[in-house]
């Protein structure tokens, strides 16, 4: 039953990268973009950690731990960029 | 003791997380979890604000289970009007007459409002003490002022005495 | 058996808010409602998979807390990535009145 769950889950999140997918290319704006590739890293958090109990192992949970990660910096970054037009500095 | 864990608390906690993601505990996690919890608190102590002290730390735990239970209400109210008609939504910027004034403590505020779906923190006059937050589903601003002040902000000030 | 039922019900729960999430963000008419739907996502969405992962673990006997660290550390910032959106925004635009 919860394998049955789990495919539930994952064909959902599945929609939900699609759907995230649209706001990426349809913007309008750069900050729309910024927030849908944050939204996209959570939604693949979801994915990675949906797998890794389909599938009983940990290599798929510290992939999601470190998009979790890579996700929260590049944000960060982007916006950073919008606000300064630089990154570093 | 101070010279060498500038901040106990955060160094407790880099352990314990080093521990949690460690494939498995062991003597050897162990040494180098505790080492990593000495040091980076040596090199990010300097940016830290003064943290201000737990006063009324059961108070703080009665906090956290309040605002895991509104997320989870308010998840369901939000979930609602995203699949609804379009037409219901009220989004509103509201003013929030802050009395914190540490600055930790107010970002703890402005968190706990942004988790808790259907509000948002937007940005802070530190100047006028006023939070900018944005509501997605606003009709009565007194109100929702009063809810967030009563709900988050008297409970902070308890906790850490300010 | 009743482990499992749980762990299926938040396994779906999460699934269910993170489309949710998603769906709020193609829906909601402007930046700032649309800022709202991947709060939803990161909170309950990844929250209730996180949830489902520490039954299932903790039944069978091994205490898996290290999913615990990606909903720690996504509700940590989570905040932090929506006010330096809010502020990219506000630099281009004013913020509506009322």
């Amino acid at each position: 039953m919860l394998s049955v769950a789990l495919h539930a889950a994952l064909a959902m999140v599945v929609v939900a990268m699609a759907l995230t997918v649209y706001r990426l290319l349809r913007g309008p704006d750069a900050a729309d973009r910024i927030l849908a590739l944050d939204t996209l890293s959570i939604n693949a958090i979801a994915l990675l950690l949906l797998g890794g109990m389909l599938l009983s192992g940990t290599v798929l949970f510290e992939a999601a731990l470190l998009i979790a990660m890579t996700g929260f910096v590049s944000t960060a970054a982007l916006c950073r960029y919008l606000l300064r037009g630089d990154m570093i500095g | 003791m101070r010279r060498v864990l500038p901040q106990p608390l955060v160094s407790l906690m880099i352990l314990a997380l080093w521990i949690a993601i460690a494939p498995a505990p062991s003597l050897g996690q162990f040494v180098l979890g505790s080492a990593i919890a000495v040091a980076i608190p040596w090199f990010t102590h300097p940016f830290w604000p003064d943290p201000p002290r737990l006063v009324r730390p059961v108070a703080a735990v009665m906090l956290f289970l309040r605002v895991m239970w509104d997320i989870v209400v308010a998840n369901v109210e939000v979930a609602w009007l995203v699949l609804g008609p379009s037409d219901r939504l009220h989004p509103k910027f509201i003013e929030l007459p802050l009395e914190i004034d540490d600055p930790f403590v107010a970002t703890l505020l402005a968190s706990i409002i942004t988790l808790t779906p259907g509000t948002l923190s937007v940005d802070i006059d530190r100047e006028r003490r006023v939070l900018l937050v944005h509501a997605l589903d606003v009709t009565d601003v007194p109100a929702a002022i009063d809810t967030i002040k009563r709900r988050y902000e008297a409970p902070l000030r308890e906790i850490f005495g300010c | 058996m009743l482990i499992e039922i749980v762990a299926s019900v938040l396994v779906l729960l999460g699934g269910a808010f993170t489309l949710v999430g998603s769906v709020g963000l193609v829906r909601l008419p402007d930046f700032f409602t649309r800022l709202h739907a991947p709060t939803k996502a990161t909170t309950l969405g990844v929250g209730g998979i996180v949830a489902a992962g520490l039954v299932q673990s903790a039944a069978a006997g091994t205490m898996g807390l290290s999913e615990l660290a990606i909903s720690l550390f996504l509700f940590i910032t989570a905040p932090v990535s929506a006010h330096l959106l809010t502020k990219a925004v506000l630099k281009h635009r004013d913020p509506p009145a009322g």
